[in-house]
């Protein structure tokens, strides 16, 4: 989909809250890459999230910087970083229609957009979906019309907040082959977040773990 | 006086008349300069504003003034005549002191004696305006003295009013005739009859009209009142409410606090006797539907309290000639007679009868009084207003006495 | 400019001097301590048995169609003036009052009104009545625009789940988070309660009247030296209200240690048939007197001649209507500009504060204490300082400035009302919005506004009541130049025309009823589609 795919790389990032040493981190990310990010709560797993998309409160110090190929992100605002968030929960606004949430994720100047709005939920299995209200779909339907919302807005990286804890068993299994399926496909460097072993395992790329 | 000094004040003049837009009002005696000077411009008439009839009558007025000299009247509606005081007192202490917001006040008594004694109010004016003389002024002391106070020219009469009480014909027989009376009747009618709560005026009014009635000599209550004096001369009137509180409406454990809460408690037939300081108050209430028709007016034999309300002009209003021509008109005959018909307001004239021409007369003469209002000759003797002093101090009294 | 009178200091009195000549006055005042006392009490007594209502209701509540329309009932009553309330209550209550009417003289045998203190009585509980009605309302809307955020219902669930009476689950699992969303508003209610005016003139004890009444009539007294003691009247009474607050805030910490074992003790049910009975029954019952309270305005608008004990006036008659009607068009039309023009400023500046303050992650601070200084200090005792300081800049009265001065007032209640339906909105909403590559403005129009229509939109219904019902600014500041619906109403109160009064109290509670009635059927007619976006409703 994205023809000139790039390494996300964290170099020698330090994150501090008054004085303390939270995590350090000196990693690559590849495209199409999954780097599983696994620790106890406390561990600073969220706040390197914060840090990567570019949420960080400013109680937080951070040292070091994040580059996409050779783009420095770290010095830019969240908007600008083009890196996509997958929570726990699906987060579809739900002031909007199913249409509507995936038309928000598309670039202002998108082509077409009926036409990829209408194909992304072709994709999930949603056809004919635009005008329904998100509160009357199931969970599973949910979090695939929160990762094409993700995928349509073009990120050039994914960050992943244990987006498949609140899923049943039989609906974590597809979501992380479609997730995963995707993702690859898409050729974009991926840190998730997880408790969960069988999500490293799905996920099937190298392991950090934070103490 | 020395060239420089006159070279001072021309210079002076010449940047107070940069500074102020507006020209400093013409002296009051040159009248065809107030009124020229009046014309065009907008008098903000600072009124208490608690009786639609009232506010009716201003709004005839404004439109009358409109026609006649062209001066824009703007009645701003009080609840309490000392806000507009509040408003003065403010901006005198900003130091704007030419061009202040309000222009006229309805005021008397306190609110008068207040704002003079603070330097509050501009004039002498009053005594210069052409209607003043059908006041009477040299044979009518009411508008020389507003409660004892020297008016000094400093408002113009606007308005006379007494108390009266009135009572509902189809509850009581035979109203009393004087305070014992009033006393001896409250004792075999417990809960049917009070007074508003002291400061109010008219409750004020009520325990002053009682002081005047129980003392033998009453001259000393007309000049400012002497420490010494007090207790003694206001022992009757402290024995008398004494008896009195414990026949009141909630055996005087609560009061009503105006005029108003006064005549609802009539409307609803928990009192039998009320008092006002309206003579045409039942008869405007009934028309209102607010008191039954069986509603009749009485005074006390001794005579009652009265007083009159003026129009006072702040010292630092911005619009004195269009508020002295206002003034003036509310004393012509026309607006005079227009205020004093009950179908209109029902509010007496200050102006006296034989000031007038017989076509001004025959104005007064065609008014219909109203079916529970007392006719003039049987309003009885007009007692005068206390000095401040003295209202001061019995208020205070009652205060400490039955305020626990 | 409150302190310094106080202290014997106002020139223009000829008070040059600093002493404590004032303060004196104020202690030998017959009936002080128990002035101070009534308004103390009334203040905490008031707000805790008005949340308590509250609570109980919300408790009991089970979102069946009687609970919803109760609900609705009670949000417009919100928009009835305090005046008219208490006015509507005096004519409920009274001896003579309508309730006794419809019972006498068939049940009763009174062919004149019994002469019993119900109104102004002594201790004040006509008063806290007539307070109460007031607050019920405004605590239940609080809490229903802070509710939704909390999920509630799968809160209960997971209690009921536990095996808790739903009432009980409530109690032990949402009123815990729910309450210190809403303790600004309590506070809020705390101050107004200790410091009322309007309430306490036709319903409190008048033998003596509560503090504030008496500093009003201090500062009206015709004696002008009088204001040196009402300006010590007033940083007493902002004493009065910080104790209230004070003890209200001791209260608080003692609850929580208390109820540390209730909330942990296991107890499932007991208790929660009154809860059930018992929230619903209170709440009918405000609800049936303000409603009662305000039939009984509506029946004086239009009442010939009434006598006692008539259950209904003899005649009626639209006359009332025709004298007042003519003359309103100025004052609405200035009620409304001023009140939007106030209520739109507020809901820029407040809005941007919270966005601003959303965005960089500020906690609130303690200066905006500040803020809410025009809600416990007396307005008659500081309005005087303001009207010298805007003459001082030769700012002359005008629209302009009455606006400004209901900023004063309206800024605090609408930020109250909606910073923490802000604060708690979900940041990830926001966040998920910048990560799809929107700008933060665009993320602010298009979710986080929409996501916060529903409370924002009660707040600006809230503001724009304040704004109506602002008196003493509106004349003072606007030196009469404003008349707004609001100065007529409390000039011809001060007549004590019932019928006209009843008149100009209706038409002052139209534009706050509007507004709550927008602010209500807005977000449910935008959000017909959305099932999660109809929560608050």
């Amino acid at each position: 989909m994205t023809p000139n795919l790039q390494t996300l790389h964290i170099k020698q990032l330090k994150l501090t809250l008054a004085g303390d040493t939270l995590l350090a981190m000196h990693r690559d990310i590849a495209p199409g890459e999954v780097l599983t990010v696994m620790g106890p709560s406390g561990s600073g797993k969220s706040t390197l999230l914060a840090y990567l998309a570019g949420f960080l409160s400013p109680a937080f110090q951070a040292q070091g910087e994040l580059y996409l190929g050779d783009k420095r992100l770290d010095t830019l605002p969240a908007e600008h970083r083009g890196i996509g968030l997958l929570f726990q929960d699906p987060m579809l606004f739900p002031h909007l229609s199913v249409g509507g949430n995936l038309h928000f994720g598309l670039p202002r100047r998108a082509r077409d957009k009926n036409a990829q709005v209408a194909k992304a939920l072709e994709q999930i299995g949603l056809a004919g979906f635009e005008t329904r209200d998100p509160a009357t779909l199931s969970g599973g339907q949910q979090s695939r019309v929160a990762l094409m919302r993700l995928l349509l807005s073009r990120p050039r990286a994914v960050l992943l907040d244990e987006p498949f804890s609140k899923l049943d068993t039989a609906l974590r299994q597809e979501m992380r082959a479609l997730v995963f399926g995707q993702l690859r496909e898409a050729g974009l460097p991926t840190l998730l977040v997880t408790h969960d072993e069988a999500d490293a395992a799905a996920a099937g790329g190298p392991i950090v773990v934070l103490e | 006086m020395k060239p420089r000094a006159t070279l001072a004040a021309a210079v002076a003049t010449v940047m107070l008349s940069l500074a102020l837009p507006v020209a400093a009002a013409p002296a009051p005696g040159d009248w065809d300069a107030v009124l020229d000077a009046a014309e065009g411009q907008t008098v903000y008439w600072n009124a208490w504003a608690g009786e639609e009839r009232t506010n009716a009558y201003i709004s005839w007025v404004a439109e009358q003034v409109d026609a006649l000299y062209g001066v824009e009247l703007v009645h701003v509606k009080l609840g309490d005549t000392s806000e507009a005081v509040s408003r003065v007192l403010a901006e005198k202490q900003a130091g704007n002191d030419d061009q202040g917001s309000v222009d006229m006040i309805w005021i008397n008594g306190e609110n008068f004696a207040a704002m003079k004694a603070n330097e509050l109010l501009f004039g002498p004016w009053a005594d210069s305006l052409p209607n003043y003389a059908l006041t009477d002024p040299d044979n009518t002391p009411a508008v020389r003295y507003d409660w004892t106070i020297p008016v000094d020219g400093l408002e113009s009469p606007w308005s006379s009013s007494q108390v009266v009480f009135y009572y509902d014909t189809a509850l009581v027989e035979d109203h009393p005739d004087n305070m014992p009376a009033l006393l001896e009747w409250a004792a075999q009618h417990p809960g049917e009859f009070t007074y508003p709560q002291v400061p109010n005026f008219l409750g004020n009014a009520f325990i002053t009209q009682a002081l005047l009635e129980l003392s033998d000599t009453t001259d000393l209550f007309y000049k400012p009142m002497q420490e010494e004096d007090f207790d003694a001369a206001t022992a009757p009137l402290w024995e008398f409410l004494d008896q009195l509180h414990p026949h009141l409406w909630r055996s005087g454990r609560a009061f009503p606090s105006n005029s108003a809460d006064l005549r609802s408690l009539m409307s609803d037939s928990e009192i039998s006797i009320a008092l006002s300081f309206s003579t045409t108050e039942a008869s405007g209430a009934i028309a209102n539907y607010e008191l039954p028709k069986t509603v009749r007016s009485y005074v006390h034999d001794s005579g009652m309290i009265g007083n009159m309300s003026f129009m006072a002009i702040p010292y630092n209003a911005q619009h004195k000639a269009g508020a002295m021509v206002v003034a003036n008109y509310l004393m012509s005959p026309e607006a005079q007679a227009e205020k004093q018909d009950p179908a209109v307001w029902g509010s007496n004239t200050v102006l006296s009868m034989k000031m007038l021409s017989p076509d001004e007369r025959a104005l007064f003469d065609g008014i219909d009084l109203g079916i529970a209002t007392l006719p003039p000759d049987e309003l009885g003797e007009v007692l005068g207003q206390p000095h401040p002093s003295w209202v001061d101090a019995i208020v205070e009294a009652w205060q400490e006495r039955y305020v626990n | 400019m409150v302190l310094l009178p106080a202290f014997g200091y106002l020139p223009v009195l000829g008070g040059n001097t600093f002493h404590l000549e004032a303060w004196q006055d104020l202690w030998a005042r017959a009936g002080l301590g128990h002035s101070v006392w009534l308004s103390y009490a009334s203040g905490l007594i008031t707000t805790l048995v008005a949340l308590f209502i509250v609570v109980l209701f919300l408790a009991a509540s089970q979102g069946t169609w009687i609970d919803r329309t109760i609900r609705r009932m009670v949000s417009p009553l919100l928009a009835i003036p305090h005046a008219a309330v208490a006015f509507g209550l005096a004519f409920l209550i009274a001896p003579s009052g309508l309730l006794v009417r419809w019972v006498s003289p068939g049940l009763t045998g009174w062919e004149r009104p019994p002469d019993l203190l119900i109104i102004n009585d002594p201790s004040g509980l006509a008063l806290m009545a007539g307070l109460i009605l007031k607050e019920v309302p405004f605590l239940l809307l609080m809490s229903l625009a802070a509710l939704p955020q909390l999920r509630p219902d799968s809160r209960v669930v997971l209690a009921r789940s536990l095996g808790y009476a739903p009432g009980i689950a409530w109690l032990k699992c949402v009123f815990p988070a729910l309450y210190p969303l809403i303790r600004l508003p309590v506070y809020a209610v705390i101050a107004y309660a200790t410091s009322v005016v309007d309430m306490a003139l036709i319903l409190g004890p008048t033998l003596p009247p509560t503090l504030s009444v008496s500093i009003l009539n201090w500062f009206n007294d015709p004696d002008l030296s009088r204001r040196f003691m009402a300006s010590a009247g007033a940083v007493l009474q902002l004493g009065v209200t910080l104790a209230a607050l004070l003890s209200w805030w001791i209260g608080e910490q003692a609850v929580k240690c208390l109820s540390q074992r209730w909330l942990t003790n296991g107890a499932r049910s007991s208790g929660s048939t009154a809860i059930a009975v018992g929230g619903r029954a209170l709440l009918i019952t405000v609800t049936l007197l303000a409603i009662s309270a305000l039939f009984g305005l509506a029946l004086f608008s239009v009442a010939g001649f009434w006598r006692f004990p008539d259950a209904l006036p003899g005649t009626f008659t639209l006359d009332h209507w025709q004298r007042i009607l003519p003359s309103v068009a100025t004052p609405l039309i200035n009620t409304l500009s001023v009140g939007l023009t106030a209520t739109l400023i507020a809901c820029v500046l407040v809005v941007a504060t919270l966005e601003h303050a959303a965005r960089h992650h500020l906690a609130a601070r303690r200066v905006q204490w500040l803020l809410y200084l025009p809600l416990i200090v007396p307005q008659v005792a500081f309005l005087f300082g303001l009207v010298v300081a805007a003459e001082s800049i030769a700012i002359r009265p005008q629209h302009a400035l009455v606006v400004a001065t209901h900023l004063l007032f309206v800024i605090p209640y609408l930020y109250l009302s909606l910073s923490e339906a802000y604060r708690r909105l979900d940041p990830r909403w926001g966040q998920v919005a910048l990560s799809l590559g929107v700008s933060p403005w665009r993320a602010f129009w298009q979710v986080r506004l929409p996501l916060l229509l529903a409370p924002l939109l009660t707040a600006c219904a809230v503001s724009l009541a304040v704004s109506i019902g602002q008196y003493l600014p509106t004349l003072l500041l606007g030196g009469g130049r404003v008349p707004t619906i609001t100065t007529e109403a409390v000039a011809m109160a001060s007549g004590g025309n019932r019928r006209l009064v009843a008149v100009l109290a209706l038409l002052q509670a139209l534009l706050p009823f509007i507004g709550f009635s927008l602010a209500l059927l807005i977000p449910r007619f935008v959000w017909a589609k959305r099932r999660q976006m109809r929560g608050a409703a």
